[in-house]
């Protein structure tokens, strides 16, 4: 079984290592096309959303705690753009809020 | 490019990598932990980690190791997990700077993650090689230390502090979508709409039997699709609708 472990990671870094570099190594000219140039345009911001929502939701013990990460990170991320501090206020928020709801659960 | 600009540009991609670094060390942790029920060690769990960097292809293969499946489960499940890399990887060979060598680009896309894939896209202009270096300095040994110190002493920290650091991703993914949002009403609206039907996916009857990966994919084509052909981008990268509009402000 232990080595068998070995053989499991090298599939799945084949797979994803082929998904990763084939595009990148074999597409070398500006894309032309207008459809695919506005597709590929959208498609990081569309990919993050749908991976944020609502996962970031669900992720924690409660669904409030999560909310809150959710609308403390879309602020601070709206006024700093600074991807740390709106990474550690989404932790810290829910940190503080799991701690009140505990309180408050007695 | 000149060598004081080469440093410049790493520096730089170590910068941003700080950030990407600390966040990958505290999800990876939490990784580690899954690797060692699925009976990882260590050096294993780390190796996995080196190699894929990639925290749903990661979970994906420590879960069904676990559950004893095949190689072709496997294979399967890390292409379902990873297709979004398939498009980020076209996006990010038209980032890349024209002068970026075929060699770099096997390094820098064993490194397609999310969070390195939105701060090369946030950059002005082109992404150079050296920058994606700078950030891989930081970001794999951050994710492969992470996973090994979760195999072995993941017990030992307390749960709220576990579920706190849990969103911090979530929370760096929301700091790379908001700022384009800001200065674009059309992407701003693209994102709302992204939302609200990955929420609706998920609730759904039917639909949130699918699995998350298959979602996320679905959902990104054919919103991103739409949203191309509705508002399509000039060759600058700029959406055509709103750049008439300036323009039409302007006069």
């Amino acid at each position: 079984m232990n080595s068998n472990i070995y053989l499991y990671i090298l599939v799945a870094f084949v797979v994803t290592y082929l998904i990763r570099v084939l595009p990148l190594t074999l597409i070398r000219k500006p894309i032309t096309n207008r459809f695919i140039k506005s597709f590929l345009f959208y498609v990081p911001y569309v990919t993050l959303t749908v991976m944020t929502f609502p996962a970031i939701v669900m992720a924690t013990g409660s669904v409030v705690s999560g909310l809150l990460a959710a609308v403390v990170g879309i602020l601070v991320a709206y006024f700093t753009e600074n991807l740390f501090l709106v990474a550690g206020a989404s932790c810290i928020i829910v940190f503080l809020a799991e701690l009140l709801i505990n309180v408050l659960k007695g | 490019m000149k060598k004081r600009e080469a440093k410049k540009e790493f520096t730089h991609g170590l910068k941003m990598g700080v950030p990407i670094g600390i966040g990958y060390f505290v999800v990876a942790f939490s990784l580690g932990i899954n690797a060692k029920v699925a009976g990882f060690t260590t050096i294993q769990a780390g190796l996995a980690s080196m190699l894929l960097m990639a925290s749903a292809g990661e979970y994906a293969l420590f879960t069904l190791v676990a559950a004893g499946a095949s190689y072709v489960e496997i294979a399967v499940m890390e292409l379902v997990a990873n297709a979004r890399y398939l498009l980020m990887s076209c996006a990010l060979s038209q980032k890349l700077h024209p002068e970026t060598k075929f060699f770099q680009r096997f390094f820098i896309g064993q490194s397609i993650t999310d969070e390195m894939f939105g701060a090369a896209i946030g950059r002005d202009k082109f992404c150079t090689a050296v920058f994606y270096f700078g950030m891989m300095a930081v970001s794999i040994p951050g994710w492969t230390i992470g996973t090994m110190l979760g195999v072995a002493v993941g017990n030992i920290l307390p749960a709220n502090i576990v579920t706190a650091l849990s969103v911090g991703l979530y929370g760096m993914f929301i700091a790379i979508v908001v700022p384009p949002s800001k200065k674009s009403r059309i992407v701003f609206c693209v994102v709302l709409v992204s939302a609200a039907l990955s929420t609706l996916f998920a609730f759904a009857p039917l639909l949130s039997k699918l699995s998350e990966g298959i979602r996320t994919i679905i959902l990104t084509i054919i919103i991103s699709a739409g949203a191309a052909l509705l508002f399509p981008v000039d060759d600058d990268g700029n959406i055509i609708a709103e750049k008439k509009k300036e323009v039409a402000n302007e006069q």
